[in-house]
């Protein structure tokens, strides 16, 4: 067995006197599309904002890559290799969804706001070249017709799509969707999954947080189960099916 | 025809002096949502640091360099870049109202500071005699106000120029996304704090420019001259021009201030004389009526924010 790509270890959080999350260790395999699946307030999107640099950790740690993420703050995380999405979408509103996504690659050289004065070839090279590359991305993703629209101008299905699309213009090793499927229409999500399956034969690795089964269940191995802070389970699909904790879980609704 | 004109003159290097401090507030509120609510603090900041460094020697004063312009403009800028890098390493951290309070504080502790600490400041009684530049060039007093009128043009230019090229670019998209959505943007990479604090402290050093610019001009430094209504003015000139937009700001500062001085001379016409002593009062009212009135009817300001940010992603 290779390294895993993401481990996470003995992860806990509390609010208040609240056990969040409570004691999670798991391990995401370098180029699986895992699953994390749970009934609401199991405390997944929560996972998500320790694993992220979002909220800090009571204990435990999480490791990417042979990198610890714990204790760095999100920005650096993003900079280790990690992406996220959030289960409700925050695109920039009022700026064009082309710009949403042209300002995520780093290091960017007009970033440095001198770099605009005595460098504005090299920032004009670099834009174009940005540019360039958000088209793909938004052609990928079914966003080009939209491209020059504010962004909080897109249907819901839409702003699902744009946070998906915002991550691919970096590179990470990673990445983390949560409830990518929500509200998005039947079509779109086929459209979505085939490319998330095309991601992933170029390479990606993901964790992904979702409550359709059809999806998880048709993507995703390995498959967590977490249900009030604790990992209930993992395993693959058929196991998920019949492991007799989940169904519980999930009140003998049919998985 | 002459007084017209001369008037003129006067009306517009005190409306773009605040002009360029309109520009240092926009950088930081309009483009990156800093409520710095202490802009009277960074004006006197930079007015005493032009009065010190090119003002004549005095006894039991400290200063009186006697320095060329030019050095007392960039030091000037320098020293309101310090403080903001100070005061904004200790307030960042807030967000929104309490920053707006933080800062406000701020501003009026410098004023007591210039009030009362006399070795650096004067006292109440400022400091006199600072030299305008252009009576060297000029003995007629319109002739050097049209010369400092140039001046303050070609440097309200230069400053427009400057912060077009950095906010219609890269950097300006990154302060407009942690001022839309911060979480997003440090979960894309962004470190929110160092931005924050760059915008920060170049928005100060405007306001740097701008005092030592007025100080400049009028010649003299108290601090009667940075109360808190100039920040409530400032502000007011970039919400009636339009946030997020430097012609919007330079146009608000020539707006309000024709406001500001046309209601003063019309109130100092048609008020008795009893009632005289409450003119600045009644000014100050009525550039609160039009905050309110602007706010309420035309909320994006005289001219807005623009859909693209970077020059190189328009569509
Ligand atoms: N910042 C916070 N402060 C207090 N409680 C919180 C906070 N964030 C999450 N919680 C609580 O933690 C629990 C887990 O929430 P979380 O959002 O992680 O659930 P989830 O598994 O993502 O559920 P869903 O499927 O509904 O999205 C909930 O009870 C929630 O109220
Ligand atoms: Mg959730």
């Amino acid at each position: 067995m290779t390294e895993p790509l993401l481990s996470i270890r003995d992860v806990h959080k509390g609010f208040g006197g609240f056990k969040a999350v409570d004691g999670i260790s798991f391990d995401v395999p370098r180029g699986s599309i895992a699953g994390l699946i749970g009934p609401n307030g199991a405390g997944k999107t929560t996972l998500f904002n320790i694993i992220s640099g979002l909220y800090s950790t009571d204990s435990g740690e999480v490791i990417l890559d042979g990198v610890r993420l714990t204790g760095k703050a999100p920005h650096q995380v993003f900079g280790s290799g990690l992406a996220r999405t959030f289960q409700i979408p925050r695109p920039f509103p009022a700026m064009t969804v082309l710009e949403n996504l042209m300002i995520v690659p780093r290091p960017q050289a007009g970033e440095k706001f001198w770099n605009n004065w005595i460098r504005p070839g090299a920032v004009k090279a670099q834009e174009e070249e940005l540019r360039a590359k958000a088209e793909q991305v938004l052609a990928f993703c079914n966003l080009t017709q939209v491209a020059g629209s504010e962004a909080q101008n897109l249907s819901g299905g839409q702003h699902k799509l744009l946070e998906l699309a915002r991550i691919l213009m970096a590179d990470p090793k990673i990445i983390l969707l949560d409830e990518p499927a929500a509200g998005v229409n039947p079509t779109l999500m086929r459209d979505l999954v085939d490319r998330i399956l095309e991601l992933n034969a170029q390479g990606y690795t993901f964790l992904i947080i979702e409550h359709n089964m059809d999806v998880v269940m048709s993507v995703c191995d390995p498959i967590f189960v977490m249900a009030q802070g604790r990992l209930l389970y993992q395993g693959n699909a058929a196991g998920v099916r019949s492991d007799a904790s989940v169904l519980d879980a999930y009140l003998g609704e049919t998985i | 025809m002459i007084g017209v004109l001369s008037y003129l003159i006067f009306f517009m290097i005190l409306a773009l002096v605040f002009g360029i401090a309109v520009l240092g507030l926009n950088l930081q509120w309009g483009y990156t949502g800093l409520f710095n609510a202490g802009v009277a603090g960074f004006l006197a900041i930079g007015g005493y640091a032009m009065a010190i460094l090119t003002g004549p020697s005095r006894e039991a004063v400290f200063g009186g360099f006697e320095l060329p312009f030019l050095v007392g403009l960039i030091g000037a800028m320098g020293a309101a870049g310090l403080g903001g890098i100070i005061i904004g390493l200790v307030t960042l951290r807030l967000r929104g109202e309490y920053l707006a309070v933080a800062t406000f504080g701020i501003a009026v502790t410098i004023q007591l500071v210039c009030l009362n600490w006399e070795y650096l400041t004067g006292g109440t009684l400022g400091l006199i005699g600072i030299p305008n530049p252009t009576h060297e060039l000029a003995s007629a007093p319109l002739a050097q106000n049209a010369i400092f009128l140039a001046m303050v043009v070609a440097l309200t230019a230069l400053v427009y120029w400057g912060l077009q090229r950095i906010v219609n670019a890269p950097w300006g998209r990154v302060l407009k996304a942690i001022r839309e959505d911060e979480i997003a943007a440090e979960s894309l990479g962004k470190n929110p704090a160092l931005i924050r604090l760059t915008s920060f402290v170049l928005g100060c050093m405007l306001m740097g420019l701008g005092g030592a610019l007025y100080v400049a001009f009028i010649g003299f430094v108290s601090p009667f001259d940075f109360l808190p209504i100039i920040t409530f003015q400032i502000w007011t000139m970039l919400i009636v021009g339009g946030s997020a937009n430097n012609r919007g700001a330079i146009l608000g500062a020539i707006v309000v201030w024709a406001v500001w001085t046309g209601s003063g001379y019309i109130i100092s016409q048609i008020v008795p004389p009893e009632f005289q002593a409450q003119s600045g009062a009644m000014q100050a009212v009525l550039i609160g009526l039009i905050l309110v009135l602007s706010l309420l009817f035309r909320p994006r300001g005289l001219i807005g924010e623009k859909l693209h940010v970077s020059r190189h992603a328009k569509l």
